[in-house]
């Protein structure tokens, strides 16, 4: 099947989404990745992969840690930065999505990291873009996020090694998240025999056991044995109403605790994507304790972004 | 004068009776099979070797532009689209601008449909005034005007008290309700079918439910009200089980489905694509195949284009924020020819579905070949190939999810009461 993230050498030109990624891609940006952790616990933090070409971040939706973490990314490879934040959306503007990315074209444009409130709008993009100009999709709607999805396989990696034993856990609002939806394609494609996903019938979506996940409604029961706990971020919007009665009784059955978290294997690692709520779907305890990894994840998110950045720009034409 | 379309393969739909014969029309009519109506010559002969004659394709809805597109000569594009697909007859939807809620807006409507002189244009009225969905229109003053229905189009009406009220005031005239299955608030927000390519896009879902509840709601209300009600564009399997339940019933319900559903499914939307994009969502693979399934048991008894041109300015967009609806008028034939063919449906059962089936939905006499009905005549290659590209087509609206396809069967001709209202350029 066609793929718009390879071209016909089987390399990377855009990445849209984690799904239908070979492994050896995903491999080549986790190794990518481990090299400039290694060069910058060597104290070399800059880097020219990307000198002389103009990256252009655009935020049609609120960002401000992935944005940050995408201009450091940019900065350390040496690239031209232009961040924009296009908080109306694009029609209201007045102005089409394709009329904006068009104009920036123009202006010599040679990559786009995109964040959109529409599933999909960077495939859009990358559909209509110049031959030799990159789409980054820096999180679409409801349906991707995989630069996150990646920098939490280099966390994994890190901390486990390898995929192939591992049992996956990914509590909450599987419904909305892209993160979950990335995090299921990339741990899938790495081999991962067990992915769990732990929610209320409300924040699951329909036939998701059809992405390879087994599907759970009891936390404790869901939790058992599994060697990484990965917590949603709950948004403020979806607590109370139809979806959930009350972030205190989601915070009870699905936040993760001290105690729940016991229930995983004693060296389980703990990790969220950030921004938490904490006494929501993660407890201070948990969040701040000795088996979280969520700053780490964090940091190796850097590399990550500069992994994928660095590879774009060396696909053929 | 009377015209001969000599050598054609006459295939009438209804009856399944197939033969090479020669056909004579006068006064608008068809005249005679086979042999020349006694004592008169023909003053006009059409070649028709090698093509097969059916009835001038009857199309339950599609949207012309009109009222709203006069700048755009939006009628006219429509029109000239329809008899290039062999369309003779369609319902026009109400939600134009304004919408066509009032006697004179219809009447304007069909008088400049009239001076074009292609497609016979049936109008739908609009169900409630401005398609607000609380007041009713006045059903009987616009069926005068020559409406034959009325429709909500894809708007919502306000509650289950105006439904029941415009079922009991519709019954009142014997008027048949064109109503489109949803839920408005079941449906709220959502773009695509609730299933494994909606959870796969991140793509906000509108659940089979949204389409069953709306149509447990009309059942019932059927029921008590006596009402006839015509489902428009049904996409679930269950919402089919539905109204076969209702029909053995013996409650008076039809329900017709767009092209595009007998053709596509969820999973064609593939990355993202807006072209899929429709109303209702195409739904799953065992709903479409539901649909055929129904269309060959008389569940369904129509299919039509569903035709809605949408610019590019409305549909280069990401898929979410992309207008719903594709263009169909031109593909309605070949596609349900490819349907036959793929599916080993009998030639004559499928044509019946865009010919004597929506005919006897809306009364109508043409839908056959038979001597006295109307001369609504479309004339095609059967074996003809040609390419769907959005330069080509006729339609202001090139978007369409059949875009580069190959399709089989093309119109050479098309007659509208006897008189030549298409011929394909470069076609003798």
């Amino acid at each position: 099947m066609y793929n718009p993230q390879l071209n016909s050498h089987g390399e990377l030109i855009h990445l849209l989404s984690t799904e239908s990624l070979p492994a050896r891609i995903l491999h080549q940006i986790l190794d990518r990745a481990a090299g400039y952790v290694a060069a910058g616990d060597a104290g070399e933090k800059k880097h020219s992969d990307l000198a002389g070409k103009s990256v252009f971040n655009l935020f049609f939706e609120n960002s401000t840690r992935t944005r940050t973490t995408f201009e450091i990314a940019q900065k350390r490879l040496s690239a031209d930065v232009h961040s924009l934040n296009i908080q109306a959306s694009s029609t209201a503007k007045g102005e089409t999505l394709l009329d904006t990315i068009h104009n920036l074209e123009a202006m010599g444009a040679d990559m786009f990291v995109v964040r959109h409130a529409e599933s999909g709008a960077p495939f859009l993009i990358a559909k209509h873009v110049r031959p030799g100009v990159a789409v980054v999709n820096a999180g679409d709607g409801r349906h991707a996020h995989p630069t996150q999805a990646l920098l939490d396989m280099y966390t994994i990696r890190h901390f486990k090694g390898d995929f192939r034993n591992l049992t996956v856990a990914i509590v909450g609002d599987i419904l909305h998240s892209r993160v979950a939806r990335s995090q299921i394609h990339a741990l899938t494609t790495l081999g991962c025999p067990e992915v769990r996903v732990i929610g209320p019938k409300t924040l699951l979506p329909r036939d998701v056991e059809q992405l390879g996940v087994r599907v759970f409604h009891d936390l404790k029961e869901g939790l058992k044995g599994v060697d990484v706990v990965i917590a949603l971020r709950l948004q403020n919007e979806r607590m109370n109403g139809a979806l959930l009665p009350s972030a205190n009784e989601f915070n009870q059955f699905y936040g993760l605790s001290r105690e729940k978290l016991a229930l995983a294997q004693p060296d389980a690692i703990v990790m969220h994507p950030g921004p938490m709520n904490r006494g929501v779907e993660i407890d201070s305890a948990v969040a701040d304790g000795k088996q979280s990894v969520i700053l780490d994840q964090v940091t190796f998110g850097i590399a990550v972004r500069m992994a994928v950045m660095s590879i774009l720009s060396e696909a053929r034409a | 004068m009377i015209t001969l379309i000599q050598n054609g393969r006459l295939l009438d739909p209804a009856s399944g009776h197939e033969m090479v014969a020669d056909l004579y029309l006068a006064d608008g009519r068809i005249a005679a099979i086979g042999e020349a109506p006694a004592g008169h010559v023909a003053d006009q002969t059409l070649d028709a070797a090698g093509l097969t004659v059916i009835p001038g394709l009857i199309d339950l809805a599609a949207r012309l532009g009109e009222p709203g597109g006069e700048h755009k000569n939006k009628l006219q594009s429509e029109l000239r689209a329809a008899v290039a697909g062999g369309v003779t007859t369609l319902c026009a939807m109400p939600d134009t601008h304004p919408a066509l809620d009032e006697p004179g807006l219809v009447q304007m409507l069909r008088q400049r449909a009239d001076g074009l002189g292609l497609a016979k244009v049936l109008p739908l009225g609009a169900l409630t005034r401005g398609l607000d969905g609380t007041e009713l229109t006045e059903f009987a003053k616009l069926r005068d005007a020559g409406c034959v229905s009325f429709s909500q189009a894809d708007a919502p009406l306000a509650d289950t008290r105006v439904l029941y009220r415009a079922m009991q005031y519709a019954a009142t005239y014997g008027i048949t309700l064109r109503l489109r299955p949803q839920d408005v608030r079941l449906a709220s927000g959502g773009v695509a079918h609730d299933g494994q390519v909606a959870t796969r896009l991140g793509l906000p879902a509108i659940p089979s439910v949204a389409e069953t509840v709306a149509i447990s709601t009309i059942v019932i209300l059927m029921k008590d009200s006596g009402a006839s009600v015509h489902l428009e564009r049904v996409s679930t399997r269950e919402g089919l089980e539905m109204i076969a339940a209702a029909r053995n019933y013996g409650l008076k319900l039809t329900a017709d489905v767009s092209i595009n559903h007998v053709h596509l499914a969820d999973i064609d939307i593939g990355y993202f694509d807006s072209n899929m994009r429709l109303s209702p969502p195409l739904r799953g693979v065992t709903d479409r195949d539901a649909i055929q399934h129904a269309l060959l048991d008389g569940t369904i008894s129509a299919i039509c284009s569903d035709h809605s041109p949408v610019g590019n300015d409305d549909k280069l967009l990401p898929f979410g924020e992309a207008k719903p609806g594709a263009s169909g008028l031109e593909l309605l034939l070949p596609l349900v020819l490819a349907w036959a063919e793929q599916k080993r449906v009998p030639l004559a059962q499928a044509l019946a579905r865009i010919t004597s089936g929506p005919a006897e939905l809306l009364g109508l006499e043409s839908g056959r070949i038979a001597v006295g009905a109307p001369a609504d005549l479309c004339l095609y290659d059967p074996h003809a190939t040609w390419r769907v590209m959005p330069e080509t087509l006729l339609s202001s609206g090139k978007h369409t999810p059949f875009v580069g396809m190959e399709m089989r069967g093309r119109v050479r001709h098309t007659l509208v009461g006897g008189r030549l209202a298409y011929t394909e350029p470069g076609a003798a």
